[in-house]
């Protein structure tokens, strides 16, 4: 099972089995968003920050 | 002689559902595909040729800025992408979308442009109250602003020229429509209307990123040939209209998007738009 540490408030967060690299999950704790960056090991950083041009 | 087997690249910022479901369609067809992440990308204007292996590239960036730069050099390289870079420029710039739709003839929502805060206060009282403000580049309703009366106006105006980015002292602005508590959303692949849905909100900004909650919304003729009409100003590719019901004008588009979510209308309708723009993407890469 795929867990991490998440690095705002420590909490640990299971992956799910489908979750992919670039992935953007929220931490149940403290509800920061993170980047799932690696898998194995796994490993999230926090998710850059919304910018001005971003959208669909 | 064995038919040659295409290689396709998707251009992406982050694995949201919508990519996961197209890289998804990929798989299953066992199709060669390669990921990439628009942070680790560069284009060598004088070396293209890593790049010139690819048949097509659908280009699923959120940053606008580097999607439209991107599919720039994709397209100048000769490379075919989904969208081009045309569709993109006039897609991504509201003003350009609204240029693009008034010169086809396609109805949409009264709008105007300014420059200074001065002339875009004229053109504001010339619209009368309530009028809504909109940066040209943005999305998931993001700086919107419903603007109630003259003062507001002024604050916003001066806020707007004093605090933002150059890009913020072009002032579009747009008449205000009393919505029927919903848009709709169509998703068109091509010339094809895939399916539409209505979103709907309570607030005036009906764009499910904001809460907007989906329901599947029948496509009429009138929304069909809309549709069609508002793809074909813009370019077509694999696109999102957004229509809004004007209570006296009825049906306008309103925005058209070319890096559209469907992680709502996927579920609701039932079609399978990323296996739709996956055909899509190959259809014109064997172009």
């Amino acid at each position: 099972m795929n867990t991490v540490s998440c690095p705002e408030c420590e909490a640990e967060i299971t992956l799910d089995a489908s979750t992919e690299v670039g992935e953007i999950i929220v931490c149940s704790d403290c509800g920061v968003d993170l980047e799932v960056t690696g898998l194995d090991p796994a490993e999230v950083n926090l998710a850059p920050m919304e910018q001005e041009d971003w959208g669909e | 002689m064995m038919p040659k087997r295409l290689r396709i690249g998707v251009i992406y910022s982050r694995v949201r559902v919508e990519e996961k479901w197209i890289f998804g369609a990929l798989e299953k067809r066992g199709l060669d595909y390669d990921r990439l992440d628009d942070r680790g990308i560069s284009f060598d204007l004088q070396n293209p040729a890593a790049w010139c292996a690819f048949d097509a590239v659908l280009e699923r960036s959120i940053s606008y800025n580097s999607g439209l730069y991107a599919l720039r050099m994709l397209n100048a390289f000769g490379i075919t992408t989904v969208n081009t870079a045309k569709v993109a420029e006039i897609c991504g710039d509201k003003l350009m979308t609204s240029a693009a739709l008034a010169r086809a003839g396609v109805p949409q929502p009264h709008s105007a442009t300014a420059f200074t805060p001065e002339a875009a206060l004229e053109a504001i009282e010339a619209f009368g109250y309530p009028v809504v403000l909109k940066p040209v580049v943005g999305s998931w309703g993001r700086l919107l602003a419903k603007i109630n009366d003259r003062d507001a106006a002024e604050a916003l105006l001066e806020h707007k020229a004093m605090l933002g980015s150059v890009q913020h002292s072009v002032f579009y602005i747009q008449e205000y429509i009393k919505k029927p508590g919903r848009d709709i959303r169509a998703i068109m692949v091509g010339d094809r209307v895939l399916t539409a849905i209505y979103r709907k909100s309570d607030h005036w900004i009906t764009n499910t990123a904001r809460g907007g909650e989906g329901e599947i919304c029948p496509i009429t003729p009138e929304i069909e040939s809309l549709c069609l009409r508002a793809a074909q100003a813009v370019g077509s590719g694999v696109l999102a209209v957004d229509l809004v019901e004007h209570p006296e004008k009825g049906l306008l588009v309103n925005e058209v998007n070319h890096t559209m979510e469907f992680h709502t209308a996927q579920p609701i309708s039932g079609v399978n738009i990323a296996d739709e723009i996956v055909n899509y993407v190959l259809e014109v890469a064997k172009k």
